[in-house]
Protein backbone atom coordinates (compact mmCIF):
# COMPACT_ATOMS: atom_id res chain seq x y z
CA UNK A 1 0.00 0.00 0.00
CA UNK A 2 1.46 3.32 -1.19
CA UNK A 3 -1.18 5.66 -0.03
CA UNK A 4 -3.77 5.41 2.13
CA UNK A 5 -6.62 7.94 3.13
CA UNK A 6 -8.40 7.39 6.34
CA UNK A 7 -11.75 9.27 7.35
CA UNK A 8 -10.75 12.13 5.21
CA UNK A 9 -13.09 15.20 4.86
CA UNK A 10 -12.22 18.34 3.52
CA UNK A 11 -14.78 21.14 4.14
CA UNK A 12 -14.20 24.74 2.11
CA UNK A 13 -14.59 28.31 3.40
CA UNK A 14 -15.17 26.17 7.01
CA UNK A 15 -17.26 28.81 9.68
CA UNK A 16 -18.68 30.65 7.21
CA UNK A 17 -21.51 30.93 4.86
CA UNK A 18 -20.14 29.59 1.89
CA UNK A 19 -18.66 26.68 3.42
CA UNK A 20 -18.98 23.46 0.92
CA UNK A 21 -18.46 20.56 2.17
CA UNK A 22 -16.01 18.34 -0.62
CA UNK A 23 -14.73 15.62 0.36
CA UNK A 24 -17.29 13.18 3.37
CA UNK A 25 -15.42 10.65 5.15
CA UNK A 26 -12.98 9.00 2.53
CA UNK A 27 -11.71 5.69 3.20
CA UNK A 28 -9.22 4.74 0.52
CA UNK A 29 -6.30 2.67 0.04
CA UNK A 30 -3.78 2.61 -3.76
CA UNK A 31 -1.55 -0.30 -3.78
CA UNK A 32 1.85 0.35 -5.89
CA UNK A 33 1.54 -0.44 -9.47
CA UNK A 34 -1.96 -0.14 -9.82
CA UNK A 35 -3.79 1.52 -13.23
CA UNK A 36 -6.81 3.70 -11.57
CA UNK A 37 -9.30 5.47 -13.37
CA UNK A 38 -11.02 8.21 -10.98
CA UNK A 39 -14.57 9.55 -12.54
CA UNK A 40 -17.06 11.08 -11.33
CA UNK A 41 -19.33 14.16 -12.49
CA UNK A 42 -17.91 17.99 -12.28
CA UNK A 43 -18.03 19.50 -8.73
CA UNK A 44 -18.18 15.72 -7.34
CA UNK A 45 -14.71 16.23 -5.27
CA UNK A 46 -12.65 14.61 -7.54
CA UNK A 47 -10.18 17.35 -7.68
CA UNK A 48 -10.07 17.84 -4.58
CA UNK A 49 -9.86 13.95 -3.47
CA UNK A 50 -6.44 14.34 -5.87
CA UNK A 51 -5.13 17.60 -4.37
CA UNK A 52 -4.97 15.70 -0.79
CA UNK A 53 -2.60 12.73 -2.39
CA UNK A 54 0.38 14.88 -2.47
CA UNK A 55 0.08 17.41 0.44
CA UNK A 56 -1.55 20.11 -1.80
CA UNK A 57 -4.42 20.64 0.61
CA UNK A 58 -4.64 19.44 3.93
CA UNK A 59 -8.14 17.62 5.09
CA UNK A 60 -9.98 19.06 7.53
CA UNK A 61 -10.60 15.50 9.36
CA UNK A 62 -8.78 11.93 8.61
CA UNK A 63 -5.34 11.13 8.02
CA UNK A 64 -3.29 11.01 4.46
CA UNK A 65 -0.40 8.03 4.28
CA UNK A 66 1.91 7.87 2.11
CA UNK A 67 4.28 4.63 2.59
CA UNK A 68 2.68 3.90 6.22
CA UNK A 69 3.65 7.83 7.41
CA UNK A 70 0.91 10.38 8.19
CA UNK A 71 1.94 13.56 5.91
CA UNK A 72 0.10 15.75 8.34
CA UNK A 73 1.61 14.04 12.03
CA UNK A 74 5.28 14.42 13.36
CA UNK A 75 7.54 12.01 12.12
CA UNK A 76 9.01 11.84 15.48
CA UNK A 77 7.06 9.25 17.45
CA UNK A 78 7.33 10.87 20.59
CA UNK A 79 4.81 13.42 19.18
CA UNK A 80 2.58 11.66 17.40
CA UNK A 81 -0.87 12.46 18.13
CA UNK A 82 -0.52 15.52 19.24
CA UNK A 83 -2.32 18.03 16.97
CA UNK A 84 0.35 20.83 16.52
CA UNK A 85 3.26 19.69 15.13
CA UNK A 86 7.04 21.41 15.92
CA UNK A 87 8.28 22.34 12.81
CA UNK A 88 11.42 20.40 12.78
CA UNK A 89 9.55 17.23 12.82
CA UNK A 90 7.00 18.09 10.24
CA UNK A 91 6.96 15.64 7.20
CA UNK A 92 8.61 16.85 4.12
CA UNK A 93 5.92 17.48 1.53
CA UNK A 94 8.14 18.64 -0.71
CA UNK A 95 9.59 15.28 -1.45
CA UNK A 96 6.39 13.94 -1.04
CA UNK A 97 5.31 16.16 -3.61
CA UNK A 98 8.31 14.89 -6.04
CA UNK A 99 7.28 11.20 -5.73
CA UNK A 100 3.30 11.66 -6.13
CA UNK A 101 3.37 13.75 -9.31
CA UNK A 102 0.51 15.81 -9.97
CA UNK A 103 -0.13 16.62 -13.22
CA UNK A 104 -3.50 19.45 -13.47
CA UNK A 105 -5.70 20.12 -15.99
CA UNK A 106 -4.84 22.61 -18.78
CA UNK A 107 -0.78 21.48 -17.49
CA UNK A 108 0.45 23.40 -20.32
CA UNK A 109 -0.63 26.91 -18.51
CA UNK A 110 2.11 26.21 -16.02
CA UNK A 111 5.63 26.58 -18.73
CA UNK A 112 7.35 29.30 -18.48
CA UNK A 113 10.95 28.81 -19.45
CA UNK A 114 12.84 29.95 -22.16
CA UNK A 115 12.82 26.56 -23.84
CA UNK A 116 11.88 22.98 -23.88
CA UNK A 117 14.33 21.29 -21.75
CA UNK A 118 14.91 24.18 -19.22
CA UNK A 119 11.00 23.89 -17.99
CA UNK A 120 11.30 19.83 -17.91
CA UNK A 121 14.24 20.47 -15.63
CA UNK A 122 12.29 22.91 -12.82
CA UNK A 123 11.27 20.02 -10.87
CA UNK A 124 14.34 17.97 -10.68
CA UNK A 125 16.29 21.13 -10.41
CA UNK A 126 13.51 21.55 -7.47
CA UNK A 127 14.82 18.53 -6.25
CA UNK A 128 18.32 19.31 -5.71
CA UNK A 129 20.01 17.10 -8.04
CA UNK A 130 22.99 17.91 -10.11
CA UNK A 131 23.33 19.02 -13.80
CA UNK A 132 23.92 15.73 -15.32
CA UNK A 133 21.63 14.20 -13.58
CA UNK A 134 18.74 16.97 -14.22
CA UNK A 135 19.59 16.70 -17.53
CA UNK A 136 19.44 13.18 -17.95
CA UNK A 137 15.87 12.88 -16.06
CA UNK A 138 14.97 15.58 -18.08
CA UNK A 139 15.46 14.34 -21.54
CA UNK A 140 14.77 10.57 -20.33
CA UNK A 141 10.92 12.16 -19.64
CA UNK A 142 10.68 13.79 -22.80
CA UNK A 143 11.36 10.74 -24.33
CA UNK A 144 8.87 8.89 -22.44
CA UNK A 145 6.06 11.18 -23.37
CA UNK A 146 7.04 11.75 -27.30
CA UNK A 147 8.34 14.98 -27.59
CA UNK A 148 10.98 15.24 -30.27
CA UNK A 149 14.36 15.92 -30.29
CA UNK A 150 13.99 18.72 -32.31
CA UNK A 151 11.45 20.54 -30.24
CA UNK A 152 14.02 20.67 -26.95
CA UNK A 153 15.35 23.39 -27.72
CA UNK A 154 12.14 25.65 -28.79
CA UNK A 155 10.03 28.05 -26.61
CA UNK A 156 7.40 26.08 -24.94
CA UNK A 157 5.03 29.19 -26.33
CA UNK A 158 5.79 28.15 -30.09
CA UNK A 159 4.27 24.36 -29.73
CA UNK A 160 1.20 23.05 -30.57
CA UNK A 161 -1.47 22.13 -28.07
CA UNK A 162 -0.56 18.14 -27.85
CA UNK A 163 2.73 18.77 -27.97
CA UNK A 164 2.59 21.44 -24.92
CA UNK A 165 0.78 18.76 -22.88
CA UNK A 166 3.55 16.12 -23.28
CA UNK A 167 6.01 18.47 -22.27
CA UNK A 168 4.03 19.84 -19.22
CA UNK A 169 3.88 16.23 -18.25
CA UNK A 170 7.09 15.33 -19.00
CA UNK A 171 7.85 18.56 -16.43
CA UNK A 172 6.01 16.48 -13.90
CA UNK A 173 7.30 12.81 -15.10
CA UNK A 174 10.86 14.14 -14.86
CA UNK A 175 11.08 13.91 -11.38
CA UNK A 176 10.85 10.48 -11.03
CA UNK A 177 7.53 10.36 -9.05
CA UNK A 178 6.34 6.81 -7.63
CA UNK A 179 2.68 7.43 -8.24
CA UNK A 180 1.64 9.91 -10.97
CA UNK A 181 -1.89 11.53 -10.98
CA UNK A 182 -3.05 13.33 -14.34
CA UNK A 183 -5.86 15.44 -14.09
CA UNK A 184 -7.88 14.79 -17.53
CA UNK A 185 -4.69 14.60 -19.39
CA UNK A 186 -6.83 14.50 -22.15
CA UNK A 187 -9.18 17.18 -22.19
CA UNK A 188 -9.44 19.55 -25.26
CA UNK A 189 -7.01 17.19 -27.52
CA UNK A 190 -7.92 15.79 -30.90
CA UNK A 191 -8.72 12.11 -31.00
CA UNK A 192 -5.26 11.65 -31.96
CA UNK A 193 -3.64 13.20 -29.97
CA UNK A 194 -5.85 11.88 -27.02
CA UNK A 195 -4.66 8.43 -27.63
CA UNK A 196 -0.84 9.03 -27.79
CA UNK A 197 -0.95 10.41 -24.74
CA UNK A 198 -3.13 7.54 -22.58
CA UNK A 199 -0.68 5.39 -24.36
CA UNK A 200 2.07 6.85 -23.82
CA UNK A 201 0.87 6.77 -19.87
CA UNK A 202 0.25 2.84 -20.42
CA UNK A 203 3.64 2.49 -21.50
CA UNK A 204 4.71 4.37 -18.35
CA UNK A 205 2.82 2.12 -16.07
CA UNK A 206 4.07 -0.86 -17.90
CA UNK A 207 7.48 -0.48 -18.36
CA UNK A 208 8.33 1.85 -15.03
CA UNK A 209 6.04 0.34 -12.58
CA UNK A 210 4.32 3.62 -12.05
CA UNK A 211 1.21 3.72 -9.97
CA UNK A 212 -1.13 5.67 -12.27
CA UNK A 213 -4.35 7.91 -11.05
CA UNK A 214 -6.11 8.99 -13.94
CA UNK A 215 -8.75 11.55 -13.56
CA UNK A 216 -11.10 11.42 -16.60
CA UNK A 217 -14.89 12.09 -17.98
CA UNK A 218 -14.52 9.31 -20.84
CA UNK A 219 -15.74 5.89 -19.33
CA UNK A 220 -14.02 4.51 -22.93
CA UNK A 221 -10.49 5.85 -22.01
CA UNK A 222 -11.22 4.37 -18.20
CA UNK A 223 -11.90 1.09 -19.36
CA UNK A 224 -9.69 0.53 -21.61
CA UNK A 225 -6.54 1.44 -19.82
CA UNK A 226 -7.49 1.17 -15.82
CA UNK A 227 -7.80 -1.97 -13.94
CA UNK A 228 -9.48 -0.10 -10.91
CA UNK A 229 -12.23 2.70 -11.01
CA UNK A 230 -13.15 4.73 -8.60
CA UNK A 231 -16.09 6.91 -8.58
CA UNK A 232 -16.62 9.92 -7.35
CA UNK A 233 -20.36 11.18 -6.31
CA UNK A 234 -20.72 14.27 -3.50
CA UNK A 235 -17.59 13.72 -2.02
CA UNK A 236 -18.08 9.79 -1.27
CA UNK A 237 -16.60 7.61 -3.31
CA UNK A 238 -19.75 5.92 -4.41
CA UNK A 239 -17.94 2.53 -6.24
CA UNK A 240 -14.16 1.29 -6.42
CA UNK A 241 -14.08 -1.93 -8.12
CA UNK A 242 -12.50 -3.30 -11.39
CA UNK A 243 -14.36 -1.49 -14.68
CA UNK A 244 -16.10 -4.70 -15.12
CA UNK A 245 -18.17 -4.61 -11.64
CA UNK A 246 -18.24 -1.11 -11.92
CA UNK A 247 -19.80 -0.50 -15.24
CA UNK A 248 -22.15 -3.36 -14.23
CA UNK A 249 -23.90 -1.06 -12.25
CA UNK A 250 -24.29 1.33 -14.71
CA UNK A 251 -28.05 2.07 -13.92
CA UNK A 252 -26.07 3.50 -11.09
CA UNK A 253 -23.63 5.46 -12.70
CA UNK A 254 -26.72 6.97 -14.41
CA UNK A 255 -28.35 8.58 -11.46
CA UNK A 256 -24.85 10.58 -11.09
CA UNK A 257 -24.45 11.98 -13.85
CA UNK A 258 -22.48 9.13 -15.31
CA UNK A 259 -22.81 6.39 -17.83
CA UNK A 260 -20.83 3.45 -18.82
CA UNK A 261 -18.68 3.04 -21.79
CA UNK A 262 -20.66 3.04 -25.23
CA UNK A 263 -19.66 -1.26 -25.71
CA UNK A 264 -21.46 -2.19 -22.35
CA UNK A 265 -24.90 -0.46 -23.14
CA UNK A 266 -24.82 -2.43 -27.19
CA UNK A 267 -23.37 -5.67 -25.23
CA UNK A 268 -26.58 -5.60 -22.58
CA UNK A 269 -29.29 -4.50 -25.26
CA UNK A 270 -28.18 -7.51 -27.43
CA UNK A 271 -28.53 -10.13 -24.27
CA UNK A 272 -31.93 -8.26 -23.92
CA UNK A 273 -32.45 -8.97 -27.16
CA UNK A 274 -31.70 -12.82 -26.68
CA UNK A 275 -28.16 -13.27 -27.52
CA UNK A 276 -26.01 -14.67 -25.21
CA UNK A 277 -23.29 -12.18 -25.12
CA UNK A 278 -20.84 -11.49 -21.98
CA UNK A 279 -22.67 -8.28 -20.50
CA UNK A 280 -19.55 -7.44 -18.81
CA UNK A 281 -17.65 -6.31 -21.75
CA UNK A 282 -15.94 -3.04 -21.42
CA UNK A 283 -13.71 -2.41 -24.36
CA UNK A 284 -14.25 -2.53 -27.96
CA UNK A 285 -12.28 -5.52 -28.36
CA UNK A 286 -14.11 -7.50 -25.32
CA UNK A 287 -17.48 -6.99 -27.00
CA UNK A 288 -16.21 -8.01 -30.15
CA UNK A 289 -14.84 -11.32 -28.71
CA UNK A 290 -18.07 -11.98 -27.18
CA UNK A 291 -20.68 -11.06 -30.01
CA UNK A 292 -18.83 -13.62 -32.60
CA UNK A 293 -18.46 -16.19 -30.23
CA UNK A 294 -21.77 -15.96 -29.88
CA UNK A 295 -23.04 -15.54 -33.37
CA UNK A 296 -20.80 -18.64 -34.27
CA UNK A 297 -22.59 -21.09 -31.65
CA UNK A 298 -25.50 -19.84 -32.83
CA UNK A 299 -24.49 -20.57 -36.41
CA UNK A 300 -24.73 -17.39 -38.01
CA UNK A 301 -20.93 -17.10 -38.47
CA UNK A 302 -18.96 -19.50 -40.21
CA UNK A 303 -15.61 -20.81 -38.38
CA UNK A 304 -12.84 -18.30 -39.54
CA UNK A 305 -15.25 -15.89 -40.86
CA UNK A 306 -15.15 -12.58 -39.28
CA UNK A 307 -16.27 -8.48 -39.30
CA UNK A 308 -14.36 -6.20 -41.26
CA UNK B 1 -3.45 36.23 -0.02
CA UNK B 2 -5.99 38.92 -1.13
CA UNK B 3 -8.61 37.82 1.13
CA UNK B 4 -8.33 41.12 3.62
CA UNK B 5 -9.24 43.48 0.88
CA UNK B 6 -13.21 44.56 1.67
CA UNK B 7 -13.30 46.42 -1.78
CA UNK B 8 -15.04 44.68 -4.36
CA UNK B 9 -16.82 42.06 -1.86
CA UNK B 10 -20.24 42.30 -2.47
CA UNK B 11 -22.07 40.64 0.23
CA UNK B 12 -25.64 39.32 -0.83
CA UNK B 13 -27.99 39.97 1.20
CA UNK B 14 -31.90 41.60 1.34
CA UNK B 15 -31.84 45.07 2.58
CA UNK B 16 -33.11 48.64 2.03
CA UNK B 17 -29.48 49.61 1.26
CA UNK B 18 -29.32 46.95 -1.29
CA UNK B 19 -32.05 47.96 -3.01
CA UNK B 20 -31.21 51.85 -3.38
CA UNK B 21 -29.58 52.89 -6.52
CA UNK B 22 -26.49 52.85 -6.77
CA UNK B 23 -25.75 56.58 -7.71
CA UNK B 24 -27.21 57.46 -4.50
CA UNK B 25 -24.96 55.09 -2.42
CA UNK B 26 -22.09 56.57 -4.43
CA UNK B 27 -22.80 60.08 -3.86
CA UNK B 28 -24.19 59.36 -0.19
CA UNK B 29 -20.62 57.77 0.35
CA UNK B 30 -18.73 61.37 -0.92
CA UNK B 31 -20.84 62.83 1.12
CA UNK B 32 -20.08 60.54 4.06
CA UNK B 33 -16.57 60.92 3.67
CA UNK B 34 -16.86 64.63 3.30
CA UNK B 35 -18.73 64.90 6.57
CA UNK B 36 -16.28 62.79 8.70
CA UNK B 37 -13.56 65.66 7.42
CA UNK B 38 -16.15 68.32 8.41
CA UNK B 39 -16.57 67.77 11.73
CA UNK B 40 -14.86 68.40 14.61
CA UNK B 41 -16.24 68.32 18.00
CA UNK B 42 -17.53 65.80 20.20
CA UNK B 43 -21.29 66.44 19.21
CA UNK B 44 -20.66 65.72 15.72
CA UNK B 45 -19.03 62.83 15.94
CA UNK B 46 -21.31 61.72 17.89
CA UNK B 47 -24.14 62.39 15.13
CA UNK B 48 -21.96 60.52 12.65
CA UNK B 49 -21.73 57.86 14.40
CA UNK B 50 -25.25 57.59 15.15
CA UNK B 51 -25.79 57.41 11.09
CA UNK B 52 -22.49 55.12 10.61
CA UNK B 53 -24.25 52.81 13.35
CA UNK B 54 -27.94 52.78 11.63
CA UNK B 55 -26.62 52.70 8.29
CA UNK B 56 -24.44 49.45 9.67
CA UNK B 57 -27.64 48.05 10.55
CA UNK B 58 -29.87 48.67 7.69
CA UNK B 59 -27.02 46.74 5.86
CA UNK B 60 -28.07 43.39 7.36
CA UNK B 61 -23.99 42.73 6.54
CA UNK B 62 -22.14 41.62 9.30
CA UNK B 63 -19.69 43.65 11.26
CA UNK B 64 -16.89 41.60 11.08
CA UNK B 65 -16.97 41.51 6.82
CA UNK B 66 -16.46 45.57 7.28
CA UNK B 67 -13.96 45.14 10.23
CA UNK B 68 -11.76 43.54 7.19
CA UNK B 69 -11.59 46.41 5.55
CA UNK B 70 -10.07 48.55 8.37
CA UNK B 71 -7.71 45.50 8.84
CA UNK B 72 -6.00 46.28 5.36
CA UNK B 73 -5.05 49.87 6.83
CA UNK B 74 -4.75 48.70 10.18
CA UNK B 75 -0.64 50.05 10.02
CA UNK B 76 -1.37 53.16 8.17
CA UNK B 77 -4.20 53.87 10.85
CA UNK B 78 -1.09 53.14 13.39
CA UNK B 79 1.31 55.62 11.66
CA UNK B 80 -0.98 58.21 11.46
CA UNK B 81 -1.96 58.36 15.21
CA UNK B 82 1.29 57.98 16.23
CA UNK B 83 2.79 60.79 14.21
CA UNK B 84 -0.30 63.10 15.13
CA UNK B 85 -0.01 62.03 18.66
CA UNK B 86 3.71 62.99 19.18
CA UNK B 87 4.57 65.31 16.90
CA UNK B 88 1.65 68.11 17.77
CA UNK B 89 2.58 70.77 19.11
CA UNK B 90 0.50 72.15 22.63
CA UNK B 91 0.02 71.29 26.21
CA UNK B 92 2.72 68.66 27.48
CA UNK B 93 1.11 65.77 29.38
CA UNK B 94 3.79 63.08 29.09
CA UNK B 95 7.53 63.65 28.24
CA UNK B 96 10.94 61.47 27.90
CA UNK B 97 14.09 62.31 26.38
CA UNK B 98 13.16 63.69 22.82
CA UNK B 99 9.33 62.30 22.70
CA UNK B 100 6.46 64.23 24.21
CA UNK B 101 2.76 63.49 23.97
CA UNK B 102 0.80 66.75 24.15
CA UNK B 103 -2.93 66.99 25.33
CA UNK B 104 -3.50 68.46 21.49
CA UNK B 105 -1.95 65.53 20.09
CA UNK B 106 -3.79 63.32 22.09
CA UNK B 107 -7.01 64.60 20.40
CA UNK B 108 -5.96 65.01 17.05
CA UNK B 109 -4.69 61.28 16.84
CA UNK B 110 -7.99 59.79 17.70
CA UNK B 111 -9.47 62.34 15.68
CA UNK B 112 -7.90 60.98 12.96
CA UNK B 113 -7.99 57.28 13.62
CA UNK B 114 -11.87 57.80 14.47
CA UNK B 115 -12.10 59.62 10.82
CA UNK B 116 -9.40 57.03 8.71
CA UNK B 117 -11.80 54.24 10.37
CA UNK B 118 -15.24 55.62 9.36
CA UNK B 119 -14.18 56.30 5.87
CA UNK B 120 -13.26 52.95 5.57
CA UNK B 121 -16.17 51.62 7.25
CA UNK B 122 -18.34 54.26 5.24
CA UNK B 123 -16.94 53.23 1.79
CA UNK B 124 -17.38 49.28 3.01
CA UNK B 125 -20.95 49.62 3.22
CA UNK B 126 -21.13 50.84 -0.28
CA UNK B 127 -19.14 48.16 -1.69
CA UNK B 128 -20.55 45.28 0.27
CA UNK B 129 -24.16 46.43 -0.60
CA UNK B 130 -23.20 47.64 -4.15
CA UNK B 131 -22.26 44.86 -7.10
CA UNK B 132 -19.00 46.49 -8.75
CA UNK B 133 -20.82 46.52 -11.85
CA UNK B 134 -23.67 48.27 -10.33
CA UNK B 135 -21.38 50.82 -8.89
CA UNK B 136 -19.43 51.06 -12.40
CA UNK B 137 -22.59 52.30 -13.87
CA UNK B 138 -23.36 54.83 -11.40
CA UNK B 139 -19.98 56.39 -12.30
CA UNK B 140 -20.69 56.15 -16.24
CA UNK B 141 -23.77 57.76 -15.43
CA UNK B 142 -22.74 60.42 -12.95
CA UNK B 143 -19.94 61.63 -14.92
CA UNK B 144 -21.39 61.41 -18.36
CA UNK B 145 -22.03 64.93 -18.12
CA UNK B 146 -18.71 64.88 -18.51
CA UNK B 147 -18.96 63.65 -22.37
CA UNK B 148 -19.51 67.36 -23.53
CA UNK B 149 -16.10 68.19 -22.73
CA UNK B 150 -14.82 64.61 -25.04
CA UNK B 151 -13.97 62.82 -21.81
CA UNK B 152 -14.09 59.05 -22.48
CA UNK B 153 -16.70 58.74 -19.99
CA UNK B 154 -18.09 55.31 -21.03
CA UNK B 155 -14.87 53.67 -22.01
CA UNK B 156 -13.68 53.48 -18.66
CA UNK B 157 -16.58 52.36 -16.88
CA UNK B 158 -15.89 49.34 -19.46
CA UNK B 159 -12.27 49.16 -18.60
CA UNK B 160 -13.33 49.02 -14.66
CA UNK B 161 -16.04 46.79 -14.99
CA UNK B 162 -13.81 44.59 -16.62
CA UNK B 163 -11.03 45.07 -14.44
CA UNK B 164 -13.15 44.09 -11.38
CA UNK B 165 -14.72 41.24 -13.43
CA UNK B 166 -10.73 40.00 -13.72
CA UNK B 167 -9.81 40.13 -9.88
CA UNK B 168 -11.32 36.93 -9.00
CA UNK B 169 -10.84 35.15 -12.26
CA UNK B 170 -7.11 36.15 -11.99
CA UNK B 171 -6.60 35.15 -8.74
CA UNK B 172 -8.20 31.89 -9.03
CA UNK B 173 -5.70 31.37 -11.90
CA UNK B 174 -2.56 32.94 -9.72
CA UNK B 175 -4.11 29.87 -7.27
CA UNK B 176 -4.12 27.34 -10.25
CA UNK B 177 -0.86 28.13 -11.37
CA UNK B 178 1.25 28.32 -7.88
CA UNK B 179 -0.40 25.24 -7.39
CA UNK B 180 0.95 23.40 -10.42
CA UNK B 181 4.22 24.68 -9.60
CA UNK B 182 4.35 23.72 -6.03
CA UNK B 183 3.35 19.95 -7.35
CA UNK B 184 6.83 20.43 -9.35
CA UNK B 185 8.60 21.02 -6.03
CA UNK B 186 8.51 24.98 -6.26
CA UNK B 187 9.24 26.91 -3.05
CA UNK B 188 7.45 30.06 -2.89
CA UNK B 189 7.87 30.00 1.43
CA UNK B 190 11.43 30.32 2.23
CA UNK B 191 14.40 31.92 1.65
CA UNK B 192 15.92 35.62 1.20
CA UNK B 193 14.26 38.55 -0.60
CA UNK B 194 16.06 38.06 -4.09
CA UNK B 195 15.24 34.37 -4.08
CA UNK B 196 11.48 34.82 -3.24
CA UNK B 197 11.75 37.38 -5.97
CA UNK B 198 13.34 34.76 -8.39
CA UNK B 199 11.07 31.80 -7.43
CA UNK B 200 8.06 33.71 -8.44
CA UNK B 201 8.86 33.93 -12.17
CA UNK B 202 7.34 30.19 -12.51
CA UNK B 203 4.20 32.13 -11.12
CA UNK B 204 4.52 35.51 -12.65
CA UNK B 205 5.36 34.46 -16.67
CA UNK B 206 2.41 32.00 -16.94
CA UNK B 207 0.25 34.27 -15.35
CA UNK B 208 1.08 36.74 -17.83
CA UNK B 209 0.41 34.73 -20.41
CA UNK B 210 -2.95 33.40 -19.53
CA UNK B 211 -3.58 37.38 -18.71
CA UNK B 212 -2.82 38.36 -22.29
CA UNK B 213 -4.64 34.92 -23.79
CA UNK B 214 -8.14 35.93 -21.28
CA UNK B 215 -7.85 39.68 -23.47
CA UNK B 216 -7.38 38.70 -26.17
CA UNK B 217 -10.21 36.32 -26.29
CA UNK B 218 -12.28 38.80 -24.21
CA UNK B 219 -11.57 41.23 -26.55
CA UNK B 220 -12.47 38.98 -29.78
CA UNK B 221 -15.66 38.25 -28.24
CA UNK B 222 -16.81 41.68 -27.16
CA UNK B 223 -16.36 42.03 -31.22
CA UNK B 224 -18.17 39.32 -32.42
CA UNK B 225 -20.75 40.48 -30.41
CA UNK B 226 -20.79 43.98 -32.60
CA UNK B 227 -19.53 45.95 -29.96
CA UNK B 228 -18.58 49.42 -31.09
CA UNK B 229 -17.96 51.36 -27.34
CA UNK B 230 -20.36 53.58 -25.44
CA UNK B 231 -22.34 55.56 -28.60
CA UNK B 232 -26.22 54.77 -29.05
CA UNK B 233 -25.13 51.59 -26.58
CA UNK B 234 -28.33 50.98 -23.94
CA UNK B 235 -28.61 49.17 -21.05
CA UNK B 236 -30.36 46.10 -20.47
CA UNK B 237 -31.05 47.42 -16.67
CA UNK B 238 -31.16 51.36 -17.24
CA UNK B 239 -30.93 52.60 -13.48
CA UNK B 240 -34.42 54.61 -12.65
CA UNK B 241 -34.76 56.48 -9.43
CA UNK B 242 -38.09 55.22 -7.38
CA UNK B 243 -39.48 56.85 -4.55
CA UNK B 244 -36.44 55.98 -1.84
CA UNK B 245 -34.27 57.10 -3.91
CA UNK B 246 -35.56 60.52 -3.61
CA UNK B 247 -36.15 60.19 0.03
CA UNK B 248 -33.02 58.51 0.68
CA UNK B 249 -31.40 61.70 -1.39
CA UNK B 250 -33.42 63.93 0.91
CA UNK B 251 -31.57 62.15 4.10
CA UNK B 252 -28.01 62.57 2.66
CA UNK B 253 -28.70 65.97 2.33
CA UNK B 254 -30.34 66.25 5.85
CA UNK B 255 -26.89 64.63 7.47
CA UNK B 256 -25.12 67.32 5.53
CA UNK B 257 -26.69 70.08 6.59
CA UNK B 258 -26.53 68.52 10.28
CA UNK B 259 -22.53 68.42 9.70
CA UNK B 260 -22.65 71.56 8.35
CA UNK B 261 -24.07 72.84 11.80
CA UNK B 262 -21.81 71.04 13.77
CA UNK B 263 -19.22 72.24 12.32
CA UNK B 264 -20.08 75.94 12.43
CA UNK B 265 -21.13 75.51 16.30
CA UNK B 266 -17.55 73.96 16.78
CA UNK B 267 -20.00 71.21 18.97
Amino acid sequence: MILELKNVSFTYSRGTTYSVKALDNINLSIDEGQFIGVIGHTGSGKSTLIQHLNGLMQPTEGQVFYEGQDIWGSTDPAEQGKKKVSKKNRYDLRSLRTHVGLVFQYPENQLFETDVISDVSFGPKNQGLDETEIRRRAEEALRQTGVAEKFWKVSPFELSGGQKRRVAIAGVLAMNPKVLILDEPTAGLDPQGRDDILDQIKKLHDERGITILLVSHSMEDVANYADRIIVVNDGKIADDGTPKEVFSHYRELEKMGLAAPQTTYIVNELAERGMDVDTTATTITEAKESILKALLEKGQLRKGETFV
Amino acid sequence: MFKDVTIGQYYPADSILHKLDPRVKFLGTVIFIVSVFLVRGFAGYAFVTAVLVTLIALSKVPFRFMLKGLRAILIILCITMIFNMFLTPGEVIFQKWIFKITREGVIQAVRMGVRLAYLVIGSSIMTLTTTPNQLTDAMESLFSPLKVVHAPVHEIAMMMSIALRFIPILMEETDKIMKAQIARGADFESGGIVKRIMNMIPLLVPLFVSAFRRANDLAMAMEARCYHGGEGRTQMKPLKYSGRDIVAYILIIGFLAGCIFFRITRL
